[in-house]
């Protein structure tokens, strides 16, 4: 039986060549053959392969950034590295980093996806300000807004000055000509909390994605323009009117996972490794980083190869002790009486017993009073 | 106001930062101020370090005043007469030793021709960028620089005459080669550094081409006939020694022909090469476990066994002998006195090294490979005018290496034999190539180095010109008869009872955690646990509590300590390093029990 796909394709190509009936017989018995070929057989060692593969490949790999010629911002994580990262199931990527690819409509020129780009990157209130400025006397600070800015960023007075007065709750916010004068609500404050003041204004969130730090705007093959952002906002981005929201790319597996879901995390494993290999020029079967995405996935939440990951659950004490830190494996084993099943690769290996794979799966099937007898029956 | 800093201690300030450097610099020049003192003046940050600490690489460079060398015509003169003296330049102040802050304040010119006002110093040479050993690689400067720190690591692994009285020393583990040869393309560190008083490589004539298949992969091959001529050939020794210590009691090692009621006595074969001395004759060939210095102690614990033995001084043997897979000539043996007084016999074994397959070989610039076959001459590819190489070097080894140094050596060492000159090939200061190939006309070959060649083994003539000529080739201490190694079966560690390490030993060749891995790869788990029975035993296991049981061999009987002997007792086979584990989480009072399955 060839699964449906399959079926589907030969059907269709009989229908669009006109094969003969005899002909498709002929072929389907041939992909029937090749499929069956390429089932794996019981008893092969598909998690060792698949680290072997990725162990031979990985010793292969040379650069570990990628850089866009001239934006010294824009650098991102690749390689060895990144493997490392995305298998290891951090909760940040050290270069967080994501790709908004937009709707046409709102990129029919590349002033047009300026703008949008710019809405794209967060905007701080220290950086649309001309000058800020502390009054000692007064114990006050002084904020003029540069219109410049405000005018290319699209932002009204009005807007910035309700974001300041939500950011900054126990301050008095006034308006005052030229500017916007904060107050403490605190008659008594000293200096220094007037500067941190002063700190924690500059950083109000008045506009833009959290977390994105700069954009660059990139025409892709398609003539569709993606934006490039360093940081990653994948929840805001899914609010964003202007992208084309069932395309947008983050290499942030863990925000992936909380927004989108466990399925949506493991699609996100697959892609950003088979992203990391492909880039070095590798050719790895998808099937093994497959494996290791369901795996990683399977439990419902991402868990990493590591010991208070994936390798941490196996079902063995010698196992689990045999990778790392053995004596706390051993002791909480020892507390609650942990039976070891020895069922698997290394504990057996470690009692020098036949590992439960290949030549070592078949038993020896033997009737039971044959057995008792001591004398087997012919 | 500069701040000024002393060996990184804060000193005080200067006004004028610019006038107090002037004034240091010419107090040093002039002596007053010692000249390992350093100087930077950082104007950024405005602050002048002064350093006369230690640690500090320090280069000469030529002074220059006012866009002029101060090594003046004089100086140049008195060179040539061979009077002038490197310290009265330093003193002078012609010369002066600058350190890398101190660099950071400097012009340097690379040549006399490029000076200008601006300029504060003069290269002596552009030569000196190189060490010792990277100096000897002619055409370095052709040649990438990954390879050229190859190069000169391979140069101190490389066999030669590495002390002219090395047949009155007894050095451990040495070797010397056989006719070794002054190299046809030289540097000027050749000259200096007396290279002809202890060469270390022989001039072959090399072809670049593939033979067969076998110059695989870096692999070289080797005319026969050339080693038959006694190409890299070289003597290995190995010293031995046998001292006559002094115990407390006044007992005393002795060196003799071991008695036999000695106990460890071997046999008599193993004795046979001794004289009445004790020490075995020069000119003996002498093979595994052969006996080379037999020597007596004083038995080890005084008191020992004295009950059971009539004669009370039973002595032990405590022979020196050879390992099991040596063998060789010996060369001398000799009788001393040790730093403490002692008595002292030793001796010198010797072996003959003919370059066999798996020998390596290298030439001067980070190229090396090993033999992977010697050719018969008659098979060997040949010239128009009868020339057989004696190696052949795959071209394969050049594209992505890079060592354009390798290739001009070839030409200039071809240039070097037929004229019968020894080539400079100093870096950036040599002959052009063009003027190698220029010659190469004139002597009546291609200037490009390639010669028609023949099949050795078909007669026919290649399709392809074939590039050949002469180089410098090493022979490197590594050689297959000091790597070469098997074991079937042979110690054990005692603890683990799996098998020692070490070739010396005759160890085992360890499965490691990879390579176990590409057996559970393959499924191959019934093998894996094949070659992991090293050390498999037969245990004794209680059904009853799952602890090791005993079996008794007087009653053959087994039972369990705890349980007795009404219990149900299986033997199990597993490794002893797995009985060890039990053991030990027993002695850390974990209680590992063992349930047993059935087998069938």
């Amino acid at each position: 039986m060839l699964p449906k796909h399959l079926q589907e394709k030969i059907d269709g190509y009989a229908k669009k060549y006109k094969i003969s009936d005899k002909n498709v017989i002929e072929i389907t018995k041939r992909v029937e053959e090749a499929n069956e070929y390429g089932i794996i057989a019981p008893g092969e060692a598909i998690g060792i392969v698949t680290a072997e593969c990725f162990g031979e490949r990985a010793t292969q790999m040379t650069l570990n950034t990628f850089h866009f010629s001239g934006v010294a911002e824009m650098n991102i994580t690749v390689g060895l590295p990144r493997l490392i990262e995305i298998f290891d199931a951090r909760k940040n990527p050290s270069t967080p980093q994501m790709e908004i690819p937009l709707r046409p409509k709102f990129s029919k020129n590349i002033d047009m996806v300026r703008i949008v780009a710019m809405k794209i990157k967060e905007t701080l209130l220290g950086e649309i300000i001309q000058e800020i400025t502390i009054n000692i006397a007064k114990s006050n600070i002084m904020v003029i807004l540069d219109k410049k800015k405000l005018k290319d960023l699209d932002l009204k007075p009005k807007f910035v000055f309700d974001k300041i007065v939500a950011g900054l709750k126990t301050c008095d916010v006034k308006e005052v000509d030229g500017g916007i004068l904060i107050k403490p609500k605190d008659k008594e404050i000293n200096l220094s909390e007037v500067y941190k003041l002063k700190e924690k204004a500059k950083s109000i969130h008045i506009g833009g994605l959290k977390g994105i730090t700069y954009v660059l705007p990139v025409k892709n093959d398609e003539g569709i323009y993606i934006v490039h952002c360093v940081g990653s906002n994948l929840k805001d981005a899914l609010e964003l009117e202007e992208a084309d929201t069932e395309n947008i790319r983050t290499n942030n597996i863990f925000e992936t996972s909380t927004v989108l879901g466990i399925e949506a995390a493991r699609a996100a494993i697959l892609q950003e490794s088979l992203h990391v290999i492909r880039g070095q020029g590798i050719d790895l079967n998808i099937r093994h980083i497959m494996l290791l995405a369901d795996v990683m996935t399977r439990t419902g939440i991402v868990k990493g190869v590591t010991r208070t990951g994936i390798s941490g659950e196996k079902e063995s004490v010698i196992a689990r002790a045999s990778f790392e830190t053995p004596i706390k494996h051993i002791i909480n084993a020892t507390l609650i009486g942990e039976r070891d099943p020895l069922n698997s690769v290394i504990e057996n290996v470690v009692i020098n017993q036949p590992v439960p794979l290949g030549t070592g799966l078949p038993k020896l099937v033997a009737k039971k009073e044959a057995m008792e007898s001591g004398k087997p029956k012919k | 106001m500069t701040d000024v800093f002393l060996n990184e201690n804060f000193i005080g300030t200067v006004d004028n930062a610019k006038e107090f450097i002037k004034q240091i610099r010419s107090e040093r020049r002039k002596g007053v101020l010692n000249y390992e003192l350093n100087f930077y003046w950082d104007e950024d940050y405005n602050e002048v370090y002064l350093d006369i600490t230690r640690g500090r690489t320090r280069r000469p460079l030529i002074v220059v005043e006012n866009g002029k060398s101060k090594l003046t015509d004089n100086y140049i003169e008195e060179a040539k007469n061979g009077t002038l003296k490197w310290d009265k330049l330093v003193k002078e102040g012609v010369i002066e030793y600058i350190d890398a802050a101190e660099e950071e304040n400097c012009y340097v010119a690379l040549d006399e021709k490029d000076l200008t006002k601006e300029h504060t110093h003069l290269e002596i040479s552009p030569v000196v960028i190189l060490g010792l050993c990277t100096s000897l690689i002619p055409y370095s400067n052709f040649g990438s620089s990954s390879r050229l720190i190859r190069g000169s690591k391979i140069q101190k692994q490389s066999l030669g005459l590495y002390a002219s009285n090395y047949l009155l020393r007894m050095d451990t583990d040495v070797n010397v080669l056989h006719y070794p040869q002054k190299p046809i393309t030289k540097t000027f560190m050749h000259d200096i550094y007396g290279w002809e008083k202890h060469p270390s490589g022989q001039n072959v004539v090399i072809a670049l081409m593939s033979f067969e298949g076998y110059n695989m992969e870096d692999a070289l091959i080797v005319s026969k006939a050339s080693v038959d001529r006694g190409f890299a050939r070289s003597t290995y020794f190995k010293p031995f020694n046998a001292e006559e210590l002094r115990y407390q009691g006044g007992l005393v090692d002795e060196v003799c022909i071991p008695d036999k009621e000695v106990k460890g006595y071997r046999s008599e074969k193993d004795y046979r090469l001794l004289e009445e001395d004790g020490v075995v004759y020069t000119g003996a060939k002498v093979k595994g476990d052969d006996v080379v210095i037999g020597r007596v102690s004083p038995p080890r614990f005084l008191g020992e066994f004295e009950e059971f033995n009539i004669a009370t001084n039973v002595k032990r043997e405590s022979s020196i002998a050879l390992s099991h897979k040596d063998n060789g000539i010996v060369d001398m043996s000799l009788i001393t006195e040790s730093e403490e007084g002692n008595r002292l016999v030793q001796m010198r074994l010797r072996q003959q090294r003919i370059p066999e397959v798996g020998d390596k070989f290298a030439s001067r610039h980070g190229q090396k490979g090993v033999i992977s076959y010697l050719v018969p001459l008659a098979d060997m590819p040949f010239t128009v005018s009868g020339i057989v190489p004696d190696v052949l070097f795959n071209p394969h080894g050049i594209p992505s290496r890079m060592t354009i140094s390798h290739l001009i050596e070839i030409i200039a060492g071809k240039v070097g034999s037929l004229t019968g000159k020894y080539i400079d090939g100093t870096s950036f200061d040599v002959m052009p190539e063009k003027e190698l190939r220029k010659m190469l006309k004139e002597l009546g070959f291609r200037e490009s180095g390639l010669e028609t060649m023949y099949n050795g083994i078909s007669g026919q003539q290649f399709k392809a010109k074939i590039y050949i000529g002469d180089m410098y080739y090493l022979k490197l201490k590594y050689m297959v008869a000091g790597k070469l190694h098997s074991r079937a079966t042979g110690k054990i560690q005692l603890l683990t009872r799996q098998p020692i390490e070490g070739r010396s030993q005759g160890g085992g060749l360890r499965i490691g955690e990879m390579e176990k891995d590409c057996f559970v790869a393959h499924g191959a788990s019934l093998l894996l646990k094949e070659r992991f029975d090293s050390d498999k035993t037969n245990v004794f296991v209680c059904e009853n509590c799952g602890m090791l049981g005993i079996y008794d061999n007087f009653k053959h009987n087994e039972y369990c300590t705890k349980c007795g002997a009404n219990v149900k007792i299986s033997v199990v086979e597993m490794s002893y390093a797995f009985k060890l584990l039990l053991d030990e989480l027993k002695s850390l009072g974990v209680y590992p029990k063992l349930e047993l399955g059935r087998k069938y």
